[in-house]
């Protein structure tokens, strides 16, 4: 009786052990950084922070940022929901090679995302002097922003399309398919509507991986201020320049956004992928 | 954020077995016609964005032959930057295995109130820009830390920005491993008088294992690649607090490109190398069952 006492005491003891190192590394790690990023933000009022928002580099900073995730989303939407498709729906040699190369960016340094595309697209390169020659510049302007921004994001929505493509099978689709539906009209009407949640939840993920992509994106756009500093890179020229206003009221802008498309993924998660 | 696309997408390999119905001939050469178009498709755009752009900087990391390659990447400040790298990202990596394991023990098996706060915010770090964390970091323990704390310019700040980096990776593997781990076999373990300690070494370890390394390796990874959450905490001093990734971005903006990309090689080869040694792990999981 007195070893059984003896032995909940040292579970309990245990427990609270665990939850109390658990609840001091979560804190310190995670809580106190953001509780003092919105503390010192706002130490003198919400004044301050709408006039640094509101200045018109950071009003040109959160444009280029908006143009450059917006056309970043469009293109992996498309490539992912064609990959989830090939994958999920066909069977074809190096299937198992393509899996693994869709996650290789996200084991990519994102400097080496930059180094790999200024050696390819440059100026000083083949290709990069042929595209400049029909008036596309890649590196340092906004095209070469988006691929460094593809890049980084390109496995988030084929990872979250195709478990949901996986599970509902295509018994639909093929019932379609002999009834005489072709394949544009079939995906409109069986497919898409399907996998809607997890679409939706994949560009929610891709969104916020490419409104906060900082490290491929400082690479690619040489940071030229005023033409093509991005959000995140005008957090860090605004902190290393003594203007910790601005750089706390973009980097809580940043935060917000995150928190946001954090929620929002929480509720499309599909079940598929919560278990 | 990205955890459940990240974990999901090394973790659970596409099952082969569900192959569409077999189709009948017409269909199979429509079919068989448009996996060639989509295939295509899908081959040319990861190879303009990913695959040729990454062929590029192997390439070019060995155009001064390879003993250019060699001494680029053990010039006294590539090997010291290695070493810092390599050496955090083992520590980090191994604190992450043991505090991921209990942060999802605590949030699957104790009672905690408000755990579900703490679970939506374990995914924060992934949602978060690096800058963002590396500032955030940098008020709580730089020059100015109310906590007295002054990490800056120190490896401990590198080490303590890609904690905050890497955090759901264990987490969120082990986690669902925990929520399916049945109960009974420990009752059993339990009732057939074993100890707690017991029962967790015997029974729960090994459940948890691949889960825990699959985790552990994926945060290995970030480590060694991670870039933006270490600029402003590290002050990327050469051979005391610069990492690979500032290091390969000093290189390129110096116009060493072969050694940037002498670096960025080594970096590759790393995370290829994590990457099947995950894979052959979850191979070997599946068929222990």
């Amino acid at each position: 009786m007195a070893s059984q006492t003896a032995a909940t005491v040292r579970r309990v003891g245990v427990r609270i052990g665990l939850r109390t190192v658990v609840l001091v590394y979560l804190t310190l790690l995670l809580v106190c950084p953001l509780a003092l990023v919105l503390y010192k933000t706002f130490e003198n009022g919400i004044g301050p922070v709408i006039d640094s928002l509101t200045t018109p580099s950071t009003q040109h900073a959160i444009q280029i940022t908006l143009v450059v995730a917006f056309w970043a989303v469009v293109a992996n939407t498309i490539f992912g929901v064609t990959a989830a498709l090939l994958l999920v729906r066909h069977t074809f040699h190096g299937k198992r090679t393509l899996n693994a190369l869709i996650d290789l960016p996200l084991a990519v340094s994102p400097v080496v995302v930059g180094l790999s595309l200024v050696l390819v697209y440059g100026r000083l390169t083949g290709v990069g002097k042929a595209l400049a020659g029909i008036g596309i510049n890649v590196i340092f302007s906004i095209p070469g922003m988006v691929m460094a921004t593809i890049f980084v994001s390109i496995p988030l929505v084929v990872r979250a399309v195709a478990p949901v493509l996986e599970e509902i099978g295509d018994d639909q689709e093929q019932a379609a398919a002999t009834l005489g539906a072709g394949p544009v009209q079939t995906f409109r009407r069986i497919t898409l509507p399907s996998i809607r949640g997890a679409l939706a939840y994949g560009v929610v993920l891709a969104l916020a991986r490419s409104l906060g992509e900082y490290g491929a994106v400082a690479v690619v756009s040489g940071r030229l201020v005023g033409r093509t500093q991005t959000l995140t890179l005008l957090v860090q020229e605004r902190y290393q320049n003594f203007d910790q206003q601005t750089a706390y009221a973009c980097a809580v802008l940043l935060v917000l956004t995150a928190v946001i498309a954090l929620l929002v993924s929480r509720l499309l998660r599909p079940k598929e992928l919560t278990s | 954020m990205t955890s459940s696309a990240t974990v999901s997408g090394a973790g659970v390999g596409l099952r082969e077995e569900t192959h569409p119905s077999p189709p009948g001939p017409r269909r199979r050469l429509l079919q068989g016609k448009s996996t060639a178009v989509e295939l295509s498709l899908v081959m040319t755009y990861l190879s303009i964005i990913v695959l040729i752009p990454l062929a590029a900087v192997v390439w070019r990391s060995q155009s001064d032959g390879l003993s250019g390659f060699f001494h680029a990447i053990t010039t006294p400040e590539a090997a010291s930057t290695l070493k810092l790298t390599i050496v955090s990202s083992v520590l980090v990596a191994a604190i992450n295995m043991v505090m991921g394991t209990a942060i999802a023990w605590v949030l699957v098996r104790d009672k905690l109130p408000g755990r579900t706060l703490f679970d939506t915010l374990i995914d924060l770090p992934f949602a978060l820009p690096t800058i963002v964390a590396g500032l955030a970091l940098l008020t709580v323990y730089g020059p100015n830390s109310p906590l007295g704390v002054n990490l800056a310019y120190q490896r401990a700040g590198v080490v303590v920005a890609l904690l905050f980096v890497t955090l759901p990776f264990v987490v969120r593997t082990v986690q669902p491993v925990l929520m399916e781990l049945d109960t009974e076999m420990e009752q059993a373990a339990a009732s057939l008088g074993a100890r707690p300690a017991t029962t967790f070494v015997r029974i729960i370890l090994p459940n948890m294992f691949p889960a825990m390394a699959a985790g552990t390796a994926l945060a290995f990874a970030r480590s060694m690649s991670e870039f933006g959450s270490t600029v402003l905490i590290s002050g990327n001093i050469p051979f005391k607090t610069q990492v690979a990734s500032v290091h390969v971005y000093n290189q390129l903006e110096s116009d060493n490109v072969t050694g940037a990309a002498a670096v960025s090689t080594v970096l590759l080869i790393v995370s290829l190398v994590v990457l099947v040694a995950l894979d052959m792990l979850q191979r070997w999981a599946a068929r222990r069952g």
